[in-house]
């Protein structure tokens, strides 16, 4: 089975192959990164390493292959670092073959985005939430909804919630937010990139639940901010724990990461505390090893891959993830992320100073 | 070596090459689908439910299974009377005129299409026309699915039926028209029994072909994955969830998906044996 995995995998990567050759030789020549993951943070990791490749000469290629495919080629040792929506748990930490360090690369939300024609504003509690994704409100004219937006003339319009069908990071901030604020979701449905869905109908990707909503009068569902900022689709506000209705937005993305966060950046930011954050946001990570002296990295690579991802919390690189929708790291979590790359080894003398 | 040998050399080594593709391809997904068994055991083939939770997962392939039935047979049933008059057609009341050979040209331009157009067609035309003339909901689901298929699956049908149809001996049909059989008597007791192998070989290849088909369906079918409830509810295929769900699979669920694979891989060679039988005992 693996040399099956491999051999999609080499597929995917294709163009950025040559480079395995290259890694044992120090020649001089310009270093080339591997990187494979997470299709969330795609259009800003595209944006992002296209812009260092002209700065520094590094060539960084990534293939956005999904979170489960950048652990499984960083524990294949195939790729100089992997990129995941959701972080390691500590079985999976266990499971890799080295010390994996988390480093979150930028933030990014799920939106709840919904079709009633003439509905300008739509207010969400975390009841109403756990309501209408668990098929108890089947119409928008319910008297529960209409007493949470007062003034806003719902219709006689049946409810269809449309999800992703493909398993995906987004699947996962979203029914990570609704375990937490649902104790009957928690019990009935639970967390994961894939679910055992009570009710609705699958669409596959971003576009697709986008797509599908967007033909569907009465229709609602999750999408990822990044792709609904670039599309201007119509989003919920959505109760947070302060009981404040937000509207997702770069900045009370951004606001999520604003309390404590702990030394490894291992957490999910759903639910957060802070008054003015959007409650369904969550960071994004890139992976890597902890000791960059394995499988016959020369030390210039294992250089090459840390000052890449130093200059990847900077700020010249967080304004690009703005530009492409994502929201920047707020200053706490750029700290985290410096620290942690400041303690990644080559041969156990630290790379960066 | 004369030329001779050299050609039969070649045409050997390049079936054996084809013999060896279908045998490791076979070879990596019982390899893949190894692990699902043994935890599921034959249960995986039977059970409706598909809980992919961490901690409480559970694989079971039925609900894909009936869903790609319904599907491919309903897409047969909806295709048969276009594509069995549409042969009819071009194969014997007008065989060999101009206004044939256009619409024959048109029926095969069909099978070029590639799957995600009929997706998107299906998507923006197909299902809001569907809710137009007073199917209920959304316009997602099986029905849907198997109205695309069958379009989709049309001229593999046609074309095969057509040429076979067009190939009944002349001098078979001028002696059940010398003994006074009307045209329609000549089509049903002379044309049909003569070219039913090649019609039935024709409707095998359909049917495959709607069997394995992924991305339209994939747009159409509202991808639940429960045993469908009903021909008009939704649903969802094994190639379709196959597709769906490999980017971020991994342990057990990549090794169901690996092993729905293996099914479908089996079904589509049982049902083209069945054909093959089928046709034997037709002659």
């Amino acid at each position: 089975m693996r040399v099956f995995l491999s051999f999609i995998l080499a597929v995917v990567l294709f163009s950025a192959c040559q480079n395995s050759a290259k890694k044992s030789n120090s020649s001089g020549e310009n270093v080339s990164l591997t990187a494979a993951g997470a299709t969330f943070p795609l259009p800003y990791y595209n944006l992002a390493f296209k812009d260092y490749t002209k700065k520094s000469g590094t060539l960084v290629t990534y293939g956005g292959i999904g979170s489960g495919g950048g652990i499984r080629s960083l524990k294949d040792k195939v790729v100089d670092f992997g990129a995941t929506d959701a972080y390691l748990s500590d079985d999976k930490l266990a499971e890799m073959p080295g010390e994996v360090v988390h480093i979150p690369t930028c933030m990014g939300a799920v939106v709840i985005a919904y079709n009633l024609p003439g509905v300008d504003e739509l207010k969400l509690s975390d009841a109403l939430l756990e309501k209408i994704f668990m098929g108890e409100i089947t119409n928008w004219n319910d008297a529960e909804l209409k007493a949470n937006n007062p003034g806003v003339a719902l219709p006689d319009l049946e409810i269809t919630f449309v999800h992703r069908s493909d398993g995906s990071g987004t699947t996962y901030i979203f029914s990570d937010y609704m375990t937490k604020v649902s104790k009957k979701w928690a019990d009935e449905v639970g967390t994961g990139k894939s679910l055992k869905w009570p009710v609705g109908m699958g669409a596959k990707g971003n576009p697709g639940v986008a797509g599908t909503i967007s033909q569907a009068e009465g229709a609602v569902g999750y999408i990822g901010s990044e792709f609904a900022f670039a599309q201007k689709i119509q989003t919920a506000k959505v109760q947070n724990s302060s009981g404040e209705y937000i509207l997702p937005s770069i900045e009370s993305i951004s606001a999520a990461a604003q309390g404590e966060i702990p030394a490894d950046t291992r957490v999910m930011l759903t639910n957060s505390s802070d008054p003015d954050s959007y409650p369904i946001s969550g960071f994004t990570w890139i992976i890597l090893y902890k000791d960059q002296a394995y499988d016959g990295r020369s030390m210039e690579q294992a250089k090459a891959t840390v000052e890449f991802l130093d200059w990847m919390v900077s700020e010249e690189a967080q304004a690009q993830a703005a530009k492409v929708n994502y929201a920047p790291l707020p200053e706490t979590a750029v700290q985290k992320a410096k620290a942690i790359l400041r303690s990644v080894t080559y041969e156990g003398k630290t790379i960066l100073e | 070596m004369n030329s001779d040998k050299i050609t039969k050399t070649v045409l050997f080594s390049v079936s054996i090459l084809i013999l060896m593709l279908a045998a490791g391809m076979l070879y990596s997904l019982v390899g893949g689908a190894i692990p699902a068994f043994k935890e599921f055991g034959l249960k995986f083939i039977f059970s409706g439910e598909w809980n992919p939770t961490e901690g409480e997962e559970k694989y079971g392939a039925l609900p894909f299974i009936v869903g790609t039935l319904m599907t491919s047979f309903g897409a047969l049933i909806l295709c048969l009377p276009l594509s069995f008059s549409t042969s009819l057609f071009l194969g014997e009341y007008f065989r060999g005129t101009r206004v044939a050979r256009i619409l024959g040209l048109l029926v095969d331009l069909l099978a070029g299409i590639p799957s995600i157009v009929y997706g998107l067609w299906g998507f923006y035309v197909l299902r809001p026309a569907l809710i137009e003339i007073g199917f209920g909901g959304r316009g997602f689901g099986i029905f849907t699915a198997a109205l695309i298929l069958a379009v989709m699956i049309i001229p593999y049908a046609t074309s095969l039926s057509n040429e076979i149809i067009s190939m009944v001996p002349n001098d078979l049909k001028e002696a059940a028209y010398s003994l006074g059989a009307t045209r329609l008597e000549v089509i049903t007791s002379v044309t049909i029994p003569n070219a039913r192998s090649g019609i039935v070989a024709g409707y095998i290849l359909a049917f495959g072909r709607a069997l394995g088909e992924t991305m339209a369906v994939t747009m159409l079918i509202g991808n639940t994955n429960q045993i469908p409830t009903s021909f008009f509810g939704t649903g969802n295929t094994m190639a379709s969830v196959i597709a769906n769900q490999f980017g971020e699979a991994d342990g057990l669920k990549l090794s169901s998906l690996i092993a729905i694979g293996l099914l479908l891989f089996l079904i589509t060679g049982i049902i083209n044996a069945a054909g093959k039988l089928i046709i034997k005992k037709m002659n």
